[in-house]
């Protein structure tokens, strides 16, 4: 068992030999490699978005045709340290009737809920939790990153949290249903829960099977991140910076990091059910190989949700509601029924056959969506009441000057 | 005492208390907070009994949906949120009685059953499947499963209905 072969196997079982030659009994050294397996994952991944924050800062500066960070180090590589050195020298303020202890908890709640997703994703072959529910498992402690924010806006005590902590349970509420259906599609053609598996069963990306999944997935989980388009939670223009108005310093700065993880997270989930996760050529004889493939993947995904918050402007809550409940919520059921019956009669025809019937019905699918709401685009259209807007006239035009003494001139 | 145990302890522990906490604390969003902990409490005993799928449920369902609506509720409804009225009700009497017989005879029922004293079978690994298979099965719980169905369904399109603004009425 070589350090390259099983590069965590190695430390894991040094360790464990370390503290059963400490006296210590085989059920506690159990308990303890877990802790600080766990301990070892949360930090990395944490310390891991000091560099994110560098990334997007400087991809949406493109975005907006600035530099971004330049200044301090190379590249600007060093801003994220001087701004983690500024913010933790700020004060914690907590407002005079502010409850305190879920004041306190809300953040932490919050960045807990995201960082335990990391439990669950196969980073590399044959590491990782491999839990059999882990799909479900993903859903179930995003829970948490919406009890953490609606915590936070209820214990500030001020009305723009509050007001912000009602839009995002009704948000998070609303898009999880498509997240559930899409992620269920992988799921279905994996035959399995557990995500290891997902990965292990993709000798064809799911992305081939599913592109529709996908996009229904990656929309969906922008929107539970809430990310522009999506960050009706924190619209500076309506409800000042929503449920962290209050927070200050280092409890700020907890919220900052959750949201920056949060948005890298999907990524890796995206990567994971639909990209392949480790897969890539080596990867299952140098693990660490296939560390690296997920990260790209993960940085894909990634860069795509920076794409979309630095060129789509926000939208209206009505839009948002409607965009979840009577667009993607039926198209992922249709998705999901429609893999589920056609999956049965291709089971036979082998690894890319399968593959290409998947996609040849998601472009029907697609086809016939483009149609439709082109269909329904046109009848609202003509049902729409006259009013008056910009560039249009409600009553009878103007008559169009005549323009004859420039003519006469020349 | 094994890891297990001492992992049992400590959620039996923090369970009851939230419990606890949850009829005696005045203030309605946190008792729905201690609620969501002894829920949570009963989610890791799930899992202590390998039955990961339904540990996953209760987050899901219980933490996820219900209790946020409950908190969404208070926030809603309440003015004050701090509620400085009396916290028993006016049949708090009969309250007690009731849920002392109900103590008294979970606690007969649980003393009256011989439980073995080591596992009976093994738990099997891939549970999920056969849960699946069970739902759909005709020999299984197809029957309950979509009643169940039908019942939720009933309640969305109530719902829908509730919330319907009818125009030109």
């Amino acid at each position: 068992m070589g350090i390259l072969s099983q590069p965590i196997g190695v430390i894991a079982e040094w360790l464990r030999n370390l503290f059963l030659g400490w006296g210590l009994s085989e059920g506690l050294t159990t308990v303890l490699l877990y802790l600080i397996g766990a301990g070892v994952l949360a930090t990395l991944v944490q310390v891991w978005v000091i560099f994110l924050i560098w990334f997007e800062r400087k991809i949406i500066g493109r975005f907006q045709d600035r530099l971004g960070p330049n200044r301090v180090g190379p590249y600007g590589l060093l801003q994220p340290f001087a701004d983690l050195i500024k913010i933790i020298t700020k004060e914690v303020i907590i407002p005079r009737d502010a409850d305190k202890a879920v004041y306190l908890l809300g953040p932490i709640i919050m960045d807990a809920g995201v960082l335990a997703i990391w439990a669950v994703i196969p980073l590399m072959p044959m590491v990782g939790m491999d839990v059999n529910v882990a799909a479900l498992y993903t859903i179930a402690v995003g829970a948490f990153a919406t009890l953490g924010i609606l915590m936070a806006g209820w214990a500030s005590n001020n009305k723009f949290a509050l007001l912000s902590a009602f839009r995002t349970v009704a948000q998070m509420i609303s898009y999880e249903v498509p997240t559930v259906l899409a992620l269920l599609i992988p799921v279905m053609l994996a035959g399995t829960m557990s995500l290891q598996g997902i990965v292990e069963a993709q000798h064809v990306w799911y992305i081939v099977f599913a592109p529709l999944a996908f996009v229904i997935y990656f929309i969906a989980s922008v929107a539970e991140v809430g990310r522009t388009p999506f960050d009706l939670l924190e619209a500076e223009s309506e409800i000042v910076a929503g449920f962290h108005i209050e927070y200050s310093g280092m409890v700020f700065a907890i919220f900052y990091v959750g949201d920056f993880l949060h948005a890298f997270t999907i990524g890796a989930l995206g990567a994971v059910l639909f990209l392949g996760g480790w897969r890539g050529p080596g990867a299952e004889t140098f693990p660490l190989l296939g560390l690296l493939y997920l990260w790209i993947k993960a940085f894909l995904v990634y860069f795509l949700v920076v794409w979309a918050r630095g060129s789509l402007p926000r939208v209206r809550i009505d839009q948002m509601m409607d965009f979840s409940w009577k667009f993607l919520t039926p198209l992922a059921l249709i998705l999901l029924v429609v893999a589920a019956v056609l999956d049965h009669f291709v089971m036979g025809f082998g690894m890319w056959g399968r593959a290409l019937s998947h996609f040849a019905a998601n472009v029907v699918i697609a086809v016939l969506t483009l149609r439709y709401l082109d269909h329904y685009d046109k009848v609202r259209e003509s049902k729409r009441r006259m009013v008056a807007q910009p560039g249009q006239y409600p009553v009878a035009r103007p008559p169009v000057p005549v323009e004859t003494s420039t003519e006469a001139a020349s | 005492m094994t890891a297990m145990q001492i992992v049992f302890i400590l959620t039996a522990v923090v369970t009851l208390f939230a419990a606890l906490r949850v009829v005696t604390t005045p203030n309605m969003i946190h008792a729905a907070l201690w609620l969501i902990v002894a829920l949570f409490g009963v989610a890791v005993f799930y899992l202590l009994l390998s039955a990961s799928f339904l540990a996953m449920a209760q987050i899901i369902v219980y933490i996820g949906a219900i209790a946020i609506l409950m908190m969404f509720v208070i926030m809603l409804t309440r003015r004050e949120m701090r509620d400085r009225g009396p916290q028993t009700g006016p049949q708090w009497k009969w309250a007690a009685i009731l849920s002392a017989l109900l103590f008294g005879g979970l606690v007969w029922m649980v003393k009256s059953v011989s439980l073995p004293a080591s596992p009976v079978a093994e738990v099997p690994e891939s549970s999920i499947a056969d849960l699946g298979r069970a739902l759909v099965s005709p020999n299984g719980f197809v029957i309950p499963f979509e009643v169940a169905s039908v019942l939720l369904l009933a309640a969305l399109i109530g719902a829908v209905y509730v919330a319907w603004t009818r125009r030109n009425s």
